[in-house]
């Protein structure tokens, strides 16, 4: 589903990507961990087409598709997903047109005609239930005013309404008590089928504990330097990141 | 030759406007509050004007509906300054619109009492010099207007012209009504248009008063409106400026009587080269006065905005509360946004505060929603229209609103705002 072969990226001409090799099949859920600045921010946003990184070298292939000369929007599209580590707000823009627009803009993507508005509303209906999101939720604006809580489960009804093939969880578990951990795990975990995969960064293992990895990779300083099983991940949140070093 | 199309109680203010126009001089950029607008050069073509009140050779109707969906309205077309008598002044015992001609023969004293009486600077003494009629809008006391009166104001023609538009609106005690002015210009030439608007409300009337400006980039506008409010009255003023070419308004509401309250509203959209200055004073003379204005621009390729917006708090005016926020967005790099919020303050036991922000398109929002599959234009569209449309749902009128919104978005999503409806709306700047 997704290759990345010796992928270098630069973030204000500082590179942080230093040869990152990573590959995911098929329903693998693959775990991220590393200290701070070990560049696993960096790689999910170069993933994601995020303007601010430059690839200096490398490549990344996705579902076939060459992702790295695709616009940010096309690659969503093409079914990548971020759940964001601080999703922005944008006051103004109610969830529904939002939703709306991003669902609209996929099917244009596929060849669909839009979605009617009844349909429209069915489907919010069905997938905000999934993950237990407030109906209030979706008609505020965008993120506004929600607690770090509210918008991670928002992360994960977009990720419901846009049903995407690999999804990048980026620090999804940092600012969430342990109820919110699993309300939001949970609601992952429902969406999960056989062909869908995850990148799921994080700190700590008590998210490992809803979320069964497959493979949990450790990075440091802009390269994968040991790739393991779950056992890997429970070393680490005993010992540290010394060892690797 | 002016004269002889005016009614005399309109004519007998010329001299004295003349003499001030002669005293004051027009205004020069070394004015402050002239300080981005060149009026000089704004004057500088050689219009044309229609002193000898040539009749219409079209029917406005036939061409320019610009009704809103859902809304009851009474349409009065004015054609450069001349009040199309088609349509009718609608009159009873209770409520006129009509022209300033008309209502002045059979009306006199109430006319004299009201017409010319705030005045202004010299840019409004030209209107008072110039001007041979206009529209008046009178609601007797008590009497609630059901229907919306909307205003067309339209500049045609195929050479340079200058029109001279006046309004008086006098709002009797307890009276209520809501007034929509749309001014089209369709021309690619260059058209002129000075406005007097003069507003009087009345003890505890309510005016909705909504100014909508769609014209051609080749026009001008030099607008003074004077609002004046006595106790427990209401004001819903706002000023939607969808496109147009170079424009500068002078609005000055005085809140005279005890408790009167006044909601501010204004929208620019501008891009190319368009110009647009809103300056604003609202003085607070009695106590217990309320004023909330709120004026956001959104400026796109070249334009430049300008916004000078004054609170005024007289002595003895306790217990005011005040509120003022200039938000502008400056989408492109060659946009200019000059801000200028202003409070004065002469009593102690006062809540004003003020403010005002210009900023960019906001980067990370747009990645948001390009990780979400919504592509930059998408993306900026809904940015922009998130920004007016907190001023836009300060429109009292629902339908009005739900219209406004589409022409925002169309304006937005293709560059212009049709609102459909009439045969210059399908051709703009035809």
């Amino acid at each position: 589903m997704l290759e990345i072969k010796n992928l270098h990226a630069t973030v204000e001409g500082k590179e942080i990507l230093k040869g990152i090799n990573l590959t995911v099949k098929p329903g693998e859920i693959h775990v991220l961990m590393g200290p701070n600045g070990s560049g696993k921010s960096t790689l999910s946003n170069v993933l994601v087409g995020n303007p601010q990184y430059t690839v200096t070298e490398g490549s990344v292939t996705f579902r076939g598709k060459d992702l790295l000369q695709m616009p940010a929007e096309d690659r969503s599209h093409e079914g990548l997903f971020m759940s964001f580590q601080q999703p922005v707000e944008i006051p103004g823009v109610s969830m529904n047109n939002f939703m709306r627009a991003a669902l609209n803009a996929k099917r244009k993507y596929q060849g669909l005609p839009p979605i009617g508005g009844g349909d429209f509303l069915k489907l919010v209906k069905e997938k905000r239930e999934l993950v237990g999101l407030d109906a209030s939720l979706t008609r505020r604006g965008v993120n506004e005013g929600f607690s770090g809580g509210e918008k991670k489960r928002n992360e994960i009804f977009q990720m419901a309404m846009l049903e995407p093939v690999l999804t990048i969880l980026d620090e999804t578990d940092s600012g969430l008590d342990v109820d919110a951990l699993r309300i939001v795990a949970e609601g992952f975990n429902r969406l999960r089928t056989e062909n869908t995969s995850a990148i799921c960064i994080t700190h700590y293992r008590r998210m490992l504990d809803y979320i069964k990895p497959d493979i949990v990779h450790v990075m440091l300083a802009g390269r994968i330097v040991r790739t393991g099983g779950p056992d890997l991940a429970y070393r680490i949140e005993e010992e540290g990141f010394d060892w690797l070093k | 030759m002016l004269q002889g199309g005016s009614h005399p109680l309109i004519d007998r203010h010329r001299a004295s406007a003349l003499a001030q126009l002669k005293a004051e001089g027009l205004p020069s950029r070394k004015v402050e509050r002239y300080k981005y607008t060149d009026v000089r050069a704004m004057l500088e073509p050689d219009f044309g004007l229609n002193f000898s009140r040539l009749p219409l050779r079209f029917d406005p109707r036939s061409l320019y509906r610009c009704k809103v969906p859902g809304l009851g309205s009474t349409l009065h077309y004015v054609v450069g300054d001349m009040v199309e008598h088609k349509t009718g002044g609608q009159q009873d015992g209770s409520f006129f619109v009509g022209s300033m001609t008309e209502f002045a023969k059979r009306s006199p004293e109430l006319f004299s009492t009201y017409y010319n009486k705030v005045g202004g600077d010299s840019l409004a003494a030209l209107n008072t010099m110039l001007v041979q009629d206009g529209l008046v809008i009178w609601i007797g006391k008590g009497h609630k207007a059901d229907n919306l009166i909307q205003v067309v104001n339209l500049s045609v023609g195929s050479v340079p012209m200058m029109a001279n538009r006046r309004q008086l609106i006098i709002m009797e005690e307890g009276a209520e009504a809501s007034i929509l002015c749309c001014n089209h210009s369709s021309t690619a030439q260059p058209h002129l248009a000075t406005e007097v608007v003069e507003a009087f409300l009345g003890e505890g009337s309510h005016l909705q008063y909504y100014q909508i400006e769609d014209s051609a980039e080749a026009s001008s506008l030099l607008g003074t409106a004077n609002f004046v409010q006595q106790g427990a009255s209401r004001l819903d003023y706002a000023s939607v400026t969808l496109s147009g070419g170079t424009s500068r308004r002078t609005v000055n509401v005085s809140l005279e009587g005890v408790g009167a309250d006044l909601v501010m509203s204004g929208l620019v959209i501008a891009d190319g080269s368009q110009h647009t200055d809103n300056n604003l004073l609202v003085t607070h003379c009695a106590p217990g006065c309320h004023s909330d204005m709120l004026y956001k621009y959104i400026l796109d390729g070249s334009s430049t905005g300008a916004f000078a917006g004054k609170v005024m708090v007289r002595p003895g005016a306790q217990q005011t509360d005040s509120q003022q926020t200039n938000a502008n967005l400056c989408v492109s790099p060659q946009a200019h946004m000059y801000t200028q919020p202003m409070l004065e303050i002469y009593a102690d036991d006062v809540k004003c505060n003020h403010g005002s922000t210009v900023g960019q398109m906001y980067e990370a929002a747009l990645f948001y929603m390009a990780q979400r599959g919504i592509g930059p234009d998408e993306g900026r569209l809904l940015l922009q229209q998130a920004f007016a449309w907190d001023v836009v749902l300060r429109i009292g009128l629902l339908p009005l609103r739900q219209r406004l919104m589409s022409m925002v978005e169309e304006r937005f999503r293709r560059g212009t705002s049709l609102c459909g409806d009439c045969a210059m709306c399908q051709t703009p700047n035809s």
